[in-house]
């Protein structure tokens, strides 16, 4: 009997982008993750998507709010976006009752109640991440400090990237599937796996090598360390460097533009101006940035 | 008067809702309605001009390529730099957009409109070998079907041998709109929310390595567009026959152009571009583009009426829900006063109106075998074929244009950021007309516009009370049953809405964001 893993992917304040990303996962393919059985006889059965699934409208509506009631405590929430809340939610709503739209922030809170676990997918999800940028004009929070403010107490993974790569959200599901919910020390202080956020870019960054001798690119396609071009690399949690994006065909710095910093709680805000050098690192030593704010990442 | 609301409609990028009176099994009035505003020109107020080409990006992860060139464009005029781009980054920018639009057209067509023709239910009936349909049919038996059950039901009309096989070609296409992300990466180094492309060129550099990397990913796609777009296309087109004269729409189409041919002229309404820019109406007759013509009006959307009106250049918005008579957060963009439709089949339309031979061999080609006249085009299966056309037009350019490159030669050109300035870009994004505006002063972005295409085809009524594209082409249309509106959704799908795109644009001038609260 192939136990069915039932999972509601909700968008918020998004662009879709993650759920795109999510697309774009190479092994196993978003075949395997939807259709097969993704770890021998566990199958994720995604009861809503608005991206991908058949159903409109008050059908789809339906299914989501039936898996609340019918499969409580069972069911994994992905929140996709920031949750808009200035205003009474009026910047985002997702379906009606009784003639009414229902906010994102009152969707967000109900499916959350009754989760088995929550995983805030992409860092507007994890920390606000665009939406939320200054002025932030519609109020928009994080699913963490949502929650906070709603008094939800959910077991939370944050998978922040703007997008996030698919491994790390396959991974991670993979992992409540094979092993239950992450285990103390699984996780860092910002709720990310340290699977895959656990060094900064810098420390596996190809490139180095010419920042170790001083050697930087003064503009796009000069050969160099990219760091007075802008990149955040140093301060930036994630293994981009070793896996590579998009089926391993390339990454940022790849390419030779500067890593904008976007699986950290800074961006945008603070990881940008993202074409200018950051200001505040003691360089070289790597790290030091997060030991003076008292974070441990290693 | 019986009334069908659709909310969310799903298979789109974002937040949509439709609403639709229906009198005598006739759709008599519809409203669409953009249901997400993130205000994303207040949070670029007061940044480093370059900035806007990353944030842009994330009006939409589906088409932030589009955005993130469109963005581009706009800072090289603002800096100065528009006709001064060297050759391997203007090209390198085509192809990145190019391999991006391609899989994007894909995707829409198998991922989020083919669900409302294929049967996927039939693939339990499948006898055959193939290990991908086996594991549906064994996806169907174990019984949990969602995301794929339920469904509007009632009206799949192709053969189930026919439909197995487009099941299979959804399989087959998710790997295939892969491969053109990849393709996207190799020069622009991740996506969604890529990097390469910058103001003054592109940050890589070509190498007969990423050169031949790309020609071969772009292989796969072509050959996938060539021998199974197409023709599923084209078999659709004949078990919906109706969906020729069905969701007609307003007749007027509007393109901006794409993909820059030379870097001479720092106008882009006038520049060499592979799809051609201008209008045509329902005689396809093609006028140059103006876009001095081009009005956003906010009668019926949660703005300020005082800024109605305005040129997106000048324009001044204040979001106010609730308004008395409003009912979106998308604005109604107008050109010269009139509704029009953006997207593939207006740039494939006035690319073909314009006369160029390979678009002419490929619409005339096309309709002689669905035995059709123009006018069908302007419908349902119109917007498809349109959108699989664009893809091959494009996708048959790319070798092309990556053989051109010279490794060793520049692809980027440094310049002075202005402390003011102003600029503009337009392009032709994977759903249509795509234009940013900026203003600098004292060297940040004082005002920044996007008016996407899906405003254009998603727009309320406008201060006329004209409904926008996707709501004319609602409005008339009969519904077979109303508890299945296979008619409402499949007329929507057809323009490929992308709401995100829509509803967050809007000028901060003058406006006091201390009112919002955060609770």
């Amino acid at each position: 009997m192939v136990k069915e893993l039932p999972v509601i992917y909700f968008q918020a304040s998004a662009c879709t982008g993650c759920a795109v990303s999510m697309l774009n996962t190479a092994s196993p393919t978003i075949k395997n993750v939807l259709i097969d059985q993704i770890a021998p006889v566990v199958h994720i059965n995604l009861k809503f998507h608005p991206v991908v699934m058949a159903a409109a409208g008050e059908l789809a509506i339906g299914v989501m709010e039936d898996t609340a009631k019918r499969q409580k405590g069972e069911y994994v929430l992905v929140v996709d976006g920031a949750v808009p809340t200035a205003d009474g939610g009026v910047y985002g709503a997702v379906g009606e009752r009784s003639g009414k739209p229902v906010t994102m922030k009152q969707r967000v809170e109900e499916l959350a109640k009754d989760a088995l676990a929550v995983i805030a997918m992409g860092t507007c999800a994890s920390f606000g991440g665009i939406p939320a940028a200054t002025p932030n004009p519609t109020g928009c929070l994080s699913v963490q400090q949502f929650f906070t403010a709603k008094g939800i107490n959910k077991p939370l993974i944050n998978i922040p990237g703007c997008p996030p790569h698919p491994d790390w959200f396959v991974g991670t599901v993979a992992g409540i599937i094979l092993n239950g919910l992450p285990k103390r020390g699984e996780l860092d202080d910002f709720l990310r796996p340290r699977a895959y956020y656990g060094k900064l870019i810098h420390e596996n960054c190809p490139r180095r090598a010419y920042f170790d001798e001083g050697k930087f690119a003064k503009k796009f396609g000069e050969d160099g360390c990219l760091y007075e071009l802008g990149c955040k690399g140093p301060i930036t949690h994630a293994d981009c460097p070793l896996r590579k994006w998009n089926s391993g065909t390339n990454w940022v710095i790849g390419c030779g533009a500067p890593c904008n910093g976007c699986t950290q709680p800074e961006f945008p805000d603070e990881t940008a101006p993202f074409y200018e050098k950051l200001v505040d690192v003691d360089l070289p030593v790597v790290g030091a940035y997060w030991a003076n704010k008292g974070v441990n990442h290693g | 008067m019986a009334k069908i609301v659709i909310d969310p409609v799903t298979r789109i990028e974002g937040h949509l809702k439709i609403e639709c009176t229906v009198e005598n099994g006739v759709v008599k009035d519809a409203w669409a309605t953009g249901n997400l505003f993130r205000g994303l020109e207040l949070i670029l107020k007061g940044r480093d001009p370059r900035d806007a080409q990353i944030i842009a990006q994330r009006i939409c992860g589906v088409c932030p390529q589009s955005h993130g060139i469109a963005a581009t464009l706009n800072l090289d005029s603002a800096f100065g730099i528009a006709d001064k781009i060297p050759d391997n980054g203007r090209i390198i920018r085509n192809l990145i957009h190019g391999a991006h639009v391609v899989q994007d057209n894909i995707l829409h067509f198998y991922h989020l409109a083919a669900l409302d023709y294929v049967n996927v239910a039939d693939v339990a009936k499948y006898s055959g070998n193939d290990s991908q349909l086996n594991s549906v049919k064994d996806f169907i038996q174990r019984g949990a079907l969602e995301p794929f059950l339920p469904r509007y039901e009632g009206d799949y009309r192709l053969p189930p041998e026919v439909n197995q096989q487009c099941v299979a070609h959804y399989v087959k296409a998710l790997e295939i709109r892969r491969v053109g992300h990849e393709a996207v990466s190799i020069f622009s180094g991740k996506i969604p929310h890529s990097v390469g492309v910058v103001p003054g060129g592109v940050t890589s550099t070509p190498t007969v390595d990423n050169i031949m990397a790309y020609i071969w990913k772009i292989k796969i796609l072509q050959d996938f567009v060539n021998s199974v777009y197409i023709p599923d296309v084209l078999a659709v087109a004949k078990a919906y026959g109706d969906y020729a004269s069905i969701g007609v729409g307003c007749k007027n189409l509007l393109s901006y152009g794409g993909y820059d041919q030379d870097g001479k002229s720092p106008d882009y309404a006038i520049r060499e571009r592979l799809f051609k820019q201008g209008t045509v109406g329902a005689d396809l007759k093609p006028a140059p583009l103006d876009m001095s013509k081009i009005t956003e009006q906010v009668r019926h959307s949660w703005y300020e009426d005082a800024s109605s009106n305005l040129h997106p250049s000048h324009g001044d918005t204040r979001p106010q829900y609730g308004k008395s008579g409003a009912y979106s957060w998308a604005k109604a963009p107008r050109y010269d006063g009139k509704v029009y439709e953006v997207g593939p089949l207006a740039r494939v339309a006035v690319t073909y109106a314009k006369g160029d031979p390979k678009m002419k061999e490929l619409v005339d080609g096309s309709l002689k075998e669905l035995k059709a006249p123009p006018a069908v085009l302007f419908s349902v299966l119109g917007r498809h074929l349109a959108r699989a056309l664009s893809a091959k037009f494009t996708v048959d350019s790319l070798e092309a244009w990556a053989l051109s490159l010279k490794p060793g030669e520049p692809a980027y050109v440094e310049y002075q950021l202005p402390e003011e300035a102003a600029g503009m870009g337009i392009i032709e994004g994977s759903r249509g007309a795509l234009g940013h505006w900026i203003e600098i002063k004292n060297g940040k972005i004082h005002s920044y516009q996007a008016v996407v295409p899906t405003t254009w085809n998603v727009s309320p009524m406008d201060d006329k009370g004209q409904h926008g594209p996707i709501e004319k082409a609602l409005i008339g249309t009969k519904v077979k049953d109303e508890k299945n509106p296979f008619e409402v959704v499949r007329i929507v799908r057809s323009f490929d809405p992308c709401i995100a795109c829509a509803v967050h644009f809007v000028t901060p001038k003058g406006r006091d964001i201390g009112q919002y609260r955060v609770v």
